[in-house]
Parts: structure tokens; C-alpha cells; sequence
């Protein structure tokens, strides 16, 4: 069996499984890394978004084979240790502004909230209505306005 | 209860003048345990609210509300507050947390009640008590309200056993003890805390004691605004759900599902190669398909997709929207002769809607041959146990059901469909399964919200309305998760015992709030063929809506302004003031833009009510903001919403409540439904059935909580959807100049290109990679 080798919130791991199998898999089944939860599995919902090499991915559209072995890949429970903190900023200001609420979704959203604000800064640019308009994440309990308000919030202190 | 000695009388303490006393239990544990009975510890509100209403309007006279409380009176099972050594209090919660915060707003009541720090109060689920009979159902927005005495008295309990306890220790009469976040000081200062106690306090054996309650005059946690203590969890994702759970041998487990609706198998041509695919352990054919189970969910959609399975006809075989709206129409029953005076009239058609949560549905089980153990997220977990058990041919003390938290209800998990199915499986292939549906199962397999039409006439002379009629016809909404047990149990005692079941539920959710003269109401349903439930607020945002159209109509005709119509015609103050405030905060009546406009509507129920100003932009450079894959159309721009829920525990989170509410009914209105075909729901995916995304999202939302005029904690979890989904409808046709008569109102269109239902899930894809940002 094919053997694939990546890092994961700053430690190489190496599991057997075959190249096709996709990211969110391999983390949730084989890992037992459950923080990316399934939505969907066809990238839509974005309930599994998480970091590769500091950018926004869906796991479940990635397949294990195509990472190389220094591809880092965090997930919402690494995403503090980016920043040497207990909380990311951003899951302190989600803390801060009660955003969650069944909370299945919410691993995701900081994922893409974190990716959204430094798009913005690397544009050099605040984060626009626009920007959070275009956040596909889907929350069915419709917790939205906390998260835009949260994003804002956790900005300022990114 | 368990290990009881026979009950002691009440303790003999001379109450304290003036405060009502509640019965509470010691019981016997290593630790102090108190108990209280879960069963309202006040009279059935039916009583006061028949003297003080003479109306004959069943729901003055009684509400859901109060046949669930009044069905729980019988039952004899406890409710128990445990004080640990560690400073910590815990309490198991027999009811499903699904997002709605109510693990958050009971630790609060305990919090409040034994004076310790919130952070120090842990609450899980109970597991399936049976002896709670039909006390662990999670449904109708009765939670706090069936809830919110006997967690008090328990925790009152345990604080007046700590102060007994504290006396001793500090040398102190109880008179002289103070307690506060947790620590007890006595005379001269000394002080000890409530885990030093925990042993000490504890009963040998256990006894039934009197308390009273903290008044709330002094309540400084109750009505507070408080963040979720499961806060920390979720944004870390150490929050588990159960497919989160490390269930030894548990592997994850997928159905292969019919290309129709509740189709069958017929036969499978490749189980055994499909079996000897990477990473499958096993295939077995259940009663709703093809079971796969594999290392890994991935290699189950490779199963699933690579099975080659004939399958029988389904329940709605060549069924669509058009079958059904004729098979409504047929069953409408009729609104009798036109009247002799003025009328209006109108026909509205409701689509069916999708109450599926972003977690789909699942569950674990693992069943032996002498047991069973099930893992899910269930709001009526006893008639899930007891399914089970049926299911299984095991006696009920076999079977274990954890309810663990879910991730989003909206009414699906009041079923159990998953767990049914896990256990099948998991006796089939002889080992333990995770199973989880696909997202294309979910949308296209799973419970729906029926189709329905609701017809509305209203007479009336000048601008005094005469009488209302609604008659809604819908396609039979399942009840069988034990809610109608309830109703069925209780029926005999009810001023509508001559109903029928959903139309005693139907009955007993709706009201009339104006003063419309005769006003009747009455449900039909038809065809029992399709996978439905109760979904958030059930009936009213439907019923709601058309009866709020309606009245923008007559206001219209009348020339009378909505809003002004509107606050004449409600019957109570609490409504009047609810609708006051959001015509005052939204300013109505504020001069717009052509195409856009405001719509103001009310929806009262649970004890509760609610009113909703909207201001939406219908402008065609609006309606055709491009957005991918997704569904833009007209943006609710502003939302405002008043809520009195009578006694708030957790304003903070009555507010996250009232905005996934708004949200909702922001869907219903504009976007959400699903299309039914050829005997199958088209939507397989989110970008399919377009619930609020975040580019359907009002920039301004302002939700108010009215100050209680009731002491009482109402319902509050559905509340505003009705109220909202109406506004917007309202909004809607003042912004066009056209009253929408068919929900949502795009329905009319079809925004995605159906996936195949062959095979029934859809690959992931592969260019994940190519999409980072």
C-alpha cells in the first residue's frame, strides 16, 4: 500500500493508504483529526476547510497522494499554534462574539475567516462587505451576522 | 429511583413567610446528589389561562405547551444535580442540545440557584431514560419551560444540604452563612467551598426535602447574557459529535441508496467485488439499501458508487410537484359559500423544504448478540430505544442509547432513521459501524417539510373584519416520533378530542391573534407516500405567512396602513407592544427607494411572541448579482426583530436563537425548497438547495428582547421563524406591487443542474488544490 507522508499541525505524519483517498479522510479516519468535519464532500459546503501552507483548502477535494512530504496541512486544531497562543485571535473574537451555535460548522468558518483577513491584508486592504458576502461556508443554524461580526473583530487583532 | 429508602416526610423547617416550598430529593451517594421531578411544580397553565379568556380559541385555552407539561405530570423519574470534590457540579440533561443552547442556559439555572461560578457547572446529555416516560423529548420549543423549575428545585436542594453542611464545618448557624461563586463564609470570616463539602453534605440515605426557590429579585445569573459554556470546544474543534467519536472497531459505514424515493432492493449484481475493493470490509443489503462498510468514508462512496444494485419501485414513484399540487387540490377542503359582505381571498402553495441539518444524519452502533449500544443525536431517544429494541428482538434493559450532541436539528432529529439503519447493519456484518449519510442522501432520502397549500378569506365590512377562515391542505407531516403519543394520550382531556391526531397538533399549534370575529381553522392532509417531519416551527411559518399576505391585502383594500391594521386588531398587549417596537426601532413607514420596500409581521406561540420588520431590495441590479453556483435574487436588507418570550435565562442566547430564525425564514420566503421529479427530489447538494448563504445575509439585523411581563420562561427556539419568513413575503409584495402566492418564490426556476441518481452519491472531487486562497 502506497505510503504518504505530509505535515500536520507541525508534525510529520505518514500513513498507508491509497494516493486517491481524499485529505479529509485521511485526517478524520485514519488520524482520528476530527476538528474538519464532513458536510458534503463535494467542496461546497466548506464545513472541512482547513490550511495548506497557509491557504484555504476542502480536504475533501484534495487527494492524500498529490501532498509532498513538506506540504504542512492545519486543521482548526493547529490553528493556534500558528500564532505560539492558546487562541488563534480569531477563534478568541468567535469566543468573544458567542458565534456558534450547534458549533458543526464553525471549525470550518474560522478556517476560512483567518484565510479571508489575510487575503485582504496581503492586498493591503481592510476586509469589505464583499469580501465576506463571497464566504461560501454554509451555517444551517444562520449564525451569519455573529460571523461577520466576529471577522471584523478578529481581524483587528491579526 | 435508584437505591432509594422509603421517602422521608418533608423536613419540618417552618417555611420562610410567603415563599412557595418545592419537594426536592437527597439522595443517597458518596457525593451530594439532590433530585428533583421532572414535572412542572406548578399548576397546568390551562387553568389560569381559561379563567382569564373567554374566547373559545383552543389555544387560549390550552397549547402545546401545556399538554406536554400536563402529560409529563404522571411520571415519576428524577433529575439529579451532583456536587463533586472538585469544586464542580454536574448535571445530566435529559433533553438533545442540537444548537439551541439549552445546555448552556440550564447551567446558568444551577449557577443561579447553588451560587457557584457557571464555568464550574457541567451538563451532558442523559442517555435514554425510559423511565422518564415522555419526558425526553426534545420538541415544540418546551425545553426551559418544562425544565426551568425542576432544575431549580434540585439545585436548591443541594445548596441548602451545602449550608447544612457548612454550619457544622464553620461552626456557624445557617442564618449566619453567606455563599458566593462557589465559597461559603461563616462567622469571623471563615470560610470552606462547596467541593470541600461535596462528601460531607452527601446522605446515607435518601430523603425528600422542602426548598424554596431564589426569588428573582435576586437572581444574578438568570437574565444575564451569557456566552455558550460549550463555547471553547466548538471554536477549537475539541467539541465531539458522534461521528467524532472513537468507538473501538467502529468503521465508517455508507448505504447505497434507490434512485427513488423509498425504493427497495431488488438484487445486487458485484457485492463480492465491490467487497474486495480497497479498504471494504463488508457489503450487506438492509431495508433501505446497499450497506458498504470500509477503513474510511471515502472508500465507502467508492462502494456505494460501484455497487450495481436493482431496486423496486419507491412510495412516490413518478411523482413531481405538479402530481402533488393536484393531489392537494383535491383534498382542500372547502371554504364555504362566498360571504354576503365584502371578502378577500387568496390561495397560497408551499414547496417542499428540506429540514436537514449540516451534519447528516447518523449514528453508531454496536450490537451483540445479547446487546446493543447506539450512539446518536437524538431528540426522542426513548422511542429510539425502544425502536431499537423492537428492531432487534432484545429486551429494552439491553439496549443503551447516548444521546450525543448534534450538530443542528430543525426538527430531523426527532427521528432516529440513522440509528435504525446503523443497527442493522452492525447485527448484519456481526461488528460495530459508523454510519453516516451522504449529503445527496440527506437532501434526496431524508425528511422533508410536506407540500401544502393554505387558502385564506377574510370578511369583512369597511375595515372591521367579520370572520377568518384558513383551510391548509399539506401532504401528511410524520408525527410518529412519540409527540403524538403525547397528543394521543392526552387527546380525551382536550377540548378537541373528536380531531384527528395531526389536526389536534395542528389545532393546538396555531392561534388567532386579531380580533377577527369567527376565525376557523382547520388541516387536511394527504398522501403518506414521502419522508417527512416536523420542521422548525412545523406548520406556522406557512400558515403564518398567508394569514399575514392576507391581511397586508385587506389593508390594502381598506386603505388602511399595514402596520396601523394591524396593532388595532391584536388582542393582547404583550402582541401589540412586540409589533409596536419593531415598527418604532425599523422605523416603518420611512420613505424607500422604488422596488424596495418594508413588510411588518407577528407570529405568536409558545407562550411567546414575535413580530418582524424587514426592508428588502427587489431592484434588478440587486436580483442579478452574480454570485457562483448559488441563488442571489432579492436581498432582505434589514431585519428587525422584537421578542417577548416571556422570562429570559440566556438573553444572549434567545438573540443567537431569534437570527437563525431570521434566517430561516428569510429561506422559506426567497429561496429554499426542493423539486420533486419523476419520484425524486432533484437537490443533492447545498449549491443545490439554497438555504441563506452568507450573500443572502441582511448587513443590519437588530434583535430586541422585551423586558418580562410574565415571570415565566416561554418557548422561544422556533419562534421567529413564522414571523420572519411572512415579513418577507410582505416585503416582498410591497416592493413589486405583486402579492407572492407560491413559496419560495423562485421556485418557479431551477438554479443548478441536477446530479445523476445513479449512481446515488456524487465522487469528490480532485482539484481541491487548484482553489486555495
Amino acid at each position: 500500500m502506497p505510503e504518504q507522508t505530509f505535515r500536520l499541525n507541525g508534525e510529520q505524519v505518514t500513513v498507508d493508504i491509497g494516493d486517491d483517498v481524499r485529505l479529509l479522510w485521511v485526517l478524520r479516519d485514519v488520524l482520528g483529526v476530527t476538528g474538519p468535519k464532513y458536510g458534503c464532500g463535494i467542496n461546497v459546503c466548506k464545513a472541512c476547510t482547513s490550511h495548506l501552507n497557509g491557504r484555504a483548502v476542502n480536504p475533501c477535494a484534495i487527494p492524500v497522494g498529490e501532498l509532498t512530504p513538506t506540504d504542512e496541512v492545519t486543521t482548526i486544531e493547529g490553528l493556534a499554534d500558528t500564532v505560539s497562543a492558546d487562541l488563534h485571535p480569531m477563534q478568541q473574537a468567535w469566543i468573544d462574539q458567542d458565534v456558534a451555535q450547534c458549533g458543526y460548522c464553525q471549525p470550518g468558518q474560522i478556517m476560512a475567516a483567518v484565510a479571508v483577513v489575510r487575503r485582504a491584508a496581503e492586498e493591503g486592504r481592510e476586509v469589505t462587505d464583499a469580501d465576506l458576502d463571497g464566504i461560501r461556508n454554509i451555517c444551517r443554524c444562520g449564525t451569519y451576522v455573529r460571523i461577520r461580526e466576529a471577522i471584523r473583530a478578529g481581524a483587528e487583532n491579526m | 429511583m435508584p437505591g432509594a429508602d422509603r421517602p422521608a416526610p418533608p423536613s419540618s423547617g417552618s417555611p420562610a413567610l410567603g415563599r412557595r416550598r418545592f419537594l426536592g430529593y437527597v439522595l443517597a451517594a458518596p457525593t451530594l446528589v439532590t433530585a428533583a421531578e421532572l414535572a412542572p411544580a406548578e399548576p397546568a397553565r390551562a387553568e389560569s389561562a381559561a379563567a382569564d379568556i373567554p374566547s373559545a380559541d383552543v389555544t387560549e385555552l390550552v397549547d402545546l405547551n401545556d399538554v406536554m407539561s400536563a402529560a409529563a405530570l404522571p411520571t415519576s423519574g428524577l433529575i439529579t444535580v451532583q456536587v463533586h470534590t472538585d469544586e464542580t457540579v454536574s448535571f445530566a440533561l435529559p433533553r438533545a442540545e442540537v444548537g439551541q443552547g439549552i445546555t448552556t442556559s440550564t447551567a446558568m439555572l444551577i449557577a443561579e440557584e447553588m451560587d457557584v461560578p457557571l464555568a464550574n457547572v457541567r451538563v451532558t446529555l442523559a442517555d435514554a431514560r425510559p423511565e422518564l416516560v415522555f419526558n425526553q423529548l426534545t420538541g415544540g420549543s418546551n425545553t426551559t419551560i418544562a425544565t426551568y423549575t425542576p432544575v431549580r428545585v434540585a439545585a436548591a436542594v443541594a445548596r441548602g444540604r451545602l449550608l447544612e453542611a457548612a454550619a457544622v464545618a464553620l461552626d456557624s448557624a445557617v442564618t449566619e452563612l453567606t455563599i458566593r461563586a462557589g465559597v461559603i463564609t461563616g462567622r469571623a470570616g471563615r470560610s470552606t467551598t462547596v467541593g470541600a463539602l461535596a462528601e460531607k453534605a452527601a446522605a446515607l440515605r435518601t430523603q425528600r426535602v422542602s426548598t424554596a426557590l431564589k426569588q428573582s429579585d435576586r437572581f444574578t445569573v438568570i437574565g444575564t447574557p451569557q456566552g455558550r459554556i460549550d463555547a471553547l470546544d466548538a471554536v477549537t474543534g475539541r467539541k465531539k459529535f458522534t461521528m467524532d467519536l472513537d468507538v473501538p472497531g467502529a468503521a465508517p459505514t455508507m448505504v447505497c441508496r434507490p434512485p427513488t424515493i423509498n425504493g427497495r432492493v431488488g438484487s445486487v449484481a458485484n457485492a463480492d467485488e465491490v467487497r474486495a475493493m480497497p479498504g471494504v470490509t463488508d457489503v450487506v443489503a438492509i431495508t433501505t439499501g446497499v450497506a458498504v462498510r470500509a477503513r474510511t468514508f471515502g472508500q465507502c462512496i467508492d462502494a456505494v458508487r460501484a455497487l450495481r444494485v436493482s431496486w423496486k419501485p419507491g412510495s412516490a414513484e413518478g411523482k413531481s410537484d405538479e402530481t402533488v399540487r393536484r393531489e392537494l387540490a383535491a383534498a382542500e377542503l372547502p371554504l364555504g359559500l362566498p360571504p354576503l359582505t365584502p371578502s378577500v381571498e387568496g390561495r397560497f402553495t408551499f414547496h417542499f423544504r428540506s429540514n436537514s441539518a449540516l451534519e447528516t444524519n447518523c449514528a453508531i452502533a454496536d450490537v451483540r448478540s445479547d446487546r446493543a449500544e447506539v450512539w446518536s443525536s437524538l431528540k426522542a431517544p426513548i422511542v429510539a430505544k425502544e425502536a431499537i429494541a423492537a428492531r432487534l428482538g432484545l429486551p429494552l434493559g439491553a439496549v443503551t442509547v447516548h444521546v450525543t450532541e448534534g450538530g443542528g436539528s430543525f426538527g430531523r432529529k426527532l427521528f432516529f432513521d440513522a440509528a435504525l439503519e446503523a443497527v442493522e447493519v452492525s447485527r448484519k456484518t456481526g461488528k460495530p459501524v459508523k454510519l453516516m449519510w451522504h449529503r445527496a442522501d440527506d437532501s434526496r432520502q431524508g425528511r422533508t417539510h410536506p407540500m401544502a397549500t393554505s387558502r385564506v378569506r377574510i370578511a369583512h365590512v369597511g375595515d372591521t373584519v367579520l370572520s377568518y377562515k384558513q383551510r391548509h391542505t399539506s401532504v401528511a407531516t410524520d408525527l410518529g416520533h412519540g409527540f403524538g403519543e403525547i397528543l394521543t394520550a392526552m387527546a380525551a382531556r382536550l377540548p378537541v378530542a373528536d380531531l384527528g391526531f395531526s389536526e389536534t397538533f395542528f389545532q393546538l399549534s396555531q392561534s388567532m391573534p386579531y380580533d377577527f370575529g369567527v376565525s376557523s381553522r382547520l388541516l387536511n392532509e394527504t398522501d403518506k407516500g414521502f419522508n417527512t417531519g416536523s420542521m422548525r416551527n412545523v406548520y406556522s411559518p406557512d400558515v403564518t405567512c398567508a394569514r399575514e399576505l392576507m391581511i397586508d391585502k385587506l389593508a390594502s383594500k381598506t386603505g388602511k396602513d399595514p402596520y396601523r391594521f394591524r396593532r388595532d386588531s391584536l388582542k393582547d398587549e404583550r402582541s401589540r407592544a412586540v409589533l409596536e417596537k419593531v415598527a418604532e426601532v425599523g422605523r416603518w413607514g420611512r420613505v424607500m427607494p422604488d422596488g424596495t420596500a418594508q413588510g411588518i409581521a407577528f407570529h405568536s406561540e409558545y407562550h411567546s411572541a414575535s413580530a418582524v420588520l424587514v426592508e428588502i431590495d427587489c431592484r434588478p441590479g440587486t436580483v442579478g448579482r452574480p454570485v457562483r453556483d448559488g441563488v442571489t435574487g432579492p436581498r432582505v436588507t434589514k431585519v428587525v426583530l422584537a421578542v417577548d418570550a416571556g422570562l429570559t435565562v440566556n438573553p444572549r442566547g434567545l438573540e443567537a436563537q431569534m437570527m437563525g430564525c431570521a434566517m430561516d425564514g428569510i429561506a422559506l420566503a426567497l429561496t429554499s425548497s426542493l423539486h420533486l421529479r419523476d419520484g425524486y427530489f432533484l437537490e443533492a447538494s447545498w449549491d443545490n438547495y439554497f438555504y441563506t448563504r452568507q450573500w443572502n445575509t441582511p448587513p443590519e439585523l437588530d434583535i430586541v428582547i422585551m423586558p418580562d411581563t410574565t415571570g415565566k420562561p416561554g418557548g422561544a427556539g422556533e419562534l421567529g421563524v413564522a414571523a420572519s419568513m411572512a415579513a418577507v413575503a410582505c416585503a416582498y409584495g410591497r416592493a413589486t406591487g405583486t402579492m407572492p402566492t407560491t413559496f419560495p418564490v423562485n421556485h418557479g426556476t431551477l438554479s443548478f443542474e441536477p446530479k445523476p441518481t445513479t449512481p446515488p452519491v456524487p465522487q469528490s472531487p480532485t482539484d481541491g488544490l487548484d482553489h486555495a486562497y
